[in-house]
């Protein structure tokens, strides 16, 4: 069977080439995404078995798991969970209320749509600590444009220290999130409802169905996909929330604001806890993985369309 | 097409080694440069500082010297993050008291005790020194001596009948009450009792004015002995009666400055920066000329027994990064910003820690400095004795955050004074032990 044959010189086939060129150019890409992502995570979770301090970052003093431990058993550490909760639901509902509502708004084109879509950028455009700065100049107690407002409406006899109550300042602290965050939501409903096919609804008009009923039972479940992704998106964001913390409460007051991300800052930079701050991300990690998993689970069903 | 993809593949190589080598550092030639994080707060302005760094510059040619500034509750952090690079991002740091145990654990600062000579260590204030001192070694200069200051408003308390400002707590709310009931002012004293470090220092203030104490000897809190529980519980009380205002629970300093300049406040504790701010800045406030100073007052049952003010001390230093690649261009900086000529010329924001100037013909010149100086240099020498500091350890910011949760727990009536405290006390005996 070994017959000594003259073979060819080797060559590539033109799909062996186009591969190999192809892994070429994705080199340097892969090298940033392996510097800046994975390398951080890996660390960071190998911190966390250990009492690292700011100070001196390298790890060192293997504790195994007794930083996740002491916060699974710490009462603050649930604290900040459940008000994390509390804030990425209020907030995500609310937004995907109003978002859902702005959408449906947009797409049945009443006059100034455009310049609605177009003005509805600007609160998403802000950054989100110049959104920070901007509400919390709104809610300050001595000259505040929501003091100001509801005193000359007649609404409250005189101006109010509105962020010194620990549950209303996290309930202020959501509305300056929703306000920033609904335009994200709207568009993408938007986008989608605009790819709806439109023989289905006017379908269904002619079969006697009233507009609830077209919403309910043909525009929602094809938004569906879509729903789920502006969901998954703004939750994850939501649950890390940060800035917006940092610049209007600073935790404040009696740690009312203080959600898992701004513990988390807490013990790695004002506490100097590295693998107590590493510990803390990773836990929010599996909680955020969590919550997507289950959304996907929830939502996602492989559409028929049409 | 084989050559055009050979070319593209070599550019996306070269562009690649490009940017990897662009972020290493760059290569140092020219003058050497010290960059120096400073406070946009207490203290001389930032023209008054930039102004300082434009005449270092000029007169040593060789050294540049870049300043930047954050808030003093930014700064903590930033210097730590800043640390953690290496070259560290600055050279030159401006270090709280409180935080100097800390650092100097954390080997952040160089040790300058031997480049300090004898004359230097006299000549300066001995109080100041223990501001910059861990174990018996020097860590920096001092630069800024502050305590929190009694400020009034003497049109306002005169309207209301007074000729005098209150010696005790209790006179105080006496004359609040009255203020409040002629309606002059709604809340007449606005405190900084936010969740940050400035709540603490009220509360120290305080505290010592009613014969309490942070820590014992052995360094365990007690702050929650009855003392510190009293005095927790007039704060809350203050602010239930209307005296003080309720919004002081969201308030740091500058907004406690913005209150009493504008005369929605009648009483104020401020560090030193204010006097100058309120009382002579017409663009800054509205109550320009009406703005005395006095000693912080104390509560009754202290007073009885002799003690004349009682203030919290919250001074700070200038230090060299121990890491620094520019350590002797630093250390030139920080010894000429806190060199006796420097101090001299910049001291309406900014008193000196050169004893000397606060004698004799000295002192007259410092006086006759700048409109603020009359009242800001003799005030200084008169309050300074009293001002207390906090402790200094290097858990202090995880204890104090406990402290600051407990107060604001208490003010928000969440918990009583004395659960508060209790839990706060709890926690610095687990820092301790650990």
């Amino acid at each position: 069977m070994a017959q000594a044959t003259l073979r060819p010189p080797k060559t590539y086939s033109l799909l062996q080439y186009e591969i190999r060129e192809g892994i070429l150019f994705l080199l340097p890409a892969m090298v940033l995404i392996f510097g800046i992502t994975l390398f951080p995570i890996l660390f960071t979770f190998v911190l966390s078995f250990t009492d690292t301090p700011l100070s001196n970052p390298s790890p060192q003093n293997f504790v195994g798991l007794s930083n996740y431990l002491a916060f699974l058993r710490s009462a603050q550490f649930w604290q900040a969970i459940w008000r994390t909760v509390y804030f990425t639901v209020v907030s995500v509902g609310v937004e995907l209320l109003l978002g859902l509502g702005i959408a449906l708004l947009i797409h049945a084109r009443p006059p100034g749509w455009a310049f609605l879509r177009t003005s509805l950028i600007i609160p998403w455009a802000v950054p989100t600590i110049v959104n920070g700065a901007l509400w919390r100049w709104i809610y300050n107690a001595d000259y505040g444009a929501l003091n100001g407002l509801l005193y000359s409406l007649g609404v409250i006899e005189k101006y109010r220290p509105w962020l010194t109550e620990p549950m209303q300042a996290l309930n202020l602290v959501i509305v300056a999130d929703i306000w920033h965050s609904v335009p994200f939501i709207a568009l993408i409903l938007q986008a989608a409802l605009a790819t709806l096919p439109l023989e289905l609804d006017e379908a269904a008009a002619v079969d006697g169905a009233n507009a609830w009923q077209r919403f309910w039972f043909i525009r929602l479940p094809l938004l569906r996909p879509a729903i789920l992704v502006a969901l998954v998106i703004r939750t994850v964001e939501a649950f890390r929330v940060f800035d917006i913390i940092y610049v209007i409460t600073q935790g404040g007051p009696a740690f009312g604001t203080v959600t898992i991300s701004y513990l988390t800052y807490l013990e790695s930079f004002s506490y100097g806890h590295l693998g107590s701050g590493a510990a803390l991300s990773f836990l929010i990690t599996l909680f955020t993985l969590v919550m997507a998993l289950a959304y996907i689970r929830l939502l996602y069903r492989p559409e028929v369309q049409g | 097409m084989r050559n055009s993809g050979r070319f593209l593949m070599l550019m996306v190589l070269v562009a690649l080694v490009l940017a990897l080598t662009g972020c290493g550092g760059q290569a140092a030639t020219g003058p050497k440069v010290v960059k120096v994080l400073a406070m946009q707060q207490a203290g001389p302005t930032p023209e008054e500082m930039n102004a300082i760094v434009a005449e270092f510059n000029q007169k040593n040619p060789n050294i540049k010297v870049e300043i930047e500034y954050v808030s003093y509750d930014a700064l903590h952090d930033k210097i730590v993050t800043a640390m953690a690079t290496t070259p560290p991002s600055y050279d030159v740091i401006l270090v709280d008291d409180i935080w100097y145990a800390e650092f100097a654990k954390a080997g952040y600062l160089w040790d300058v005790t031997d480049k300090i000579d004898a004359q230097t260590k006299e000549k300066v204030f001995a109080a100041a020194w223990d501001i910059t001192t861990v174990n018996g070694r020097i860590y920096g200069m001092p630069w800024l001596l502050d305590a929190k200051y009694f400020y009034y408003n003497e049109k306002i308390l005169k309207e209301a009948g007074f000729d005098h400002p209150p010696a005790t707590w209790e006179e105080l709310v006496e004359q609040a009450r009255v203020i409040k009931e002629k309606g002059l002012v709604e809340y007449p004293i606005a405190w900084s009792w936010a969740q940050a470090e400035a709540a603490i220092c009220d509360f120290v203030a305080l505290l010592y004015g009613n014969g309490g104490r942070f820590v014992d000897e052995q360094g365990k809190p007690a702050f929650n002995d009855e003392k510190g529980v009293q005095v927790l519980e007039w704060m809350v009380k203050t602010i239930d009666e209307g005296i003080s205002n309720p919004a002081s629970v969201s308030y740091v300093e500058e907004d406690v400055r913005n209150v009493f300049s504008q005369g929605k406040a009648a009483f104020a504790l401020n560090w030193l920066y204010m006097y100058d701010l309120a009382a002579l800045n017409e663009q800054e406030s509205q109550v320009v000329g009406q703005v005395k100073m006095s000693l912080v007052p104390v509560f009754e049952s202290m007073a009885k027994q002799g003690l004349k003010s009682s203030t919290i001390n919250g001074s700070m230093g200038f230090s060299v990064v121990d890491k620094s690649p520019n350590r002797e261009a630093a250390w030139e900086y920080v010894k000429y910003l806190t060199s006796e000529d420097v101090q001299k010329r910049y001291a309406a924001h900014l008193l000196p820690i050169w004893s000397a100037n606060y004698e004799g013909e000295a002192l007259e010149a410092l006086k006759a400095l700048n409109p603020a100086t009359p009242v800001t240099v003799p005030m200084f020498k008169e309050q300074f004795p009293y001002a207390h500091v906090r402790p200094k350890v290097p858990y202090y910011l995880e204890g104090s955050k406990a402290l600051q949760l407990a107060l604001q727990e208490a003010l928000t009536k969440q918990k009583t004074a004395a659960q508060a405290l209790n839990d706060a006390a709890a926690k610095w005996v687990e820092l301790q032990s650990k």
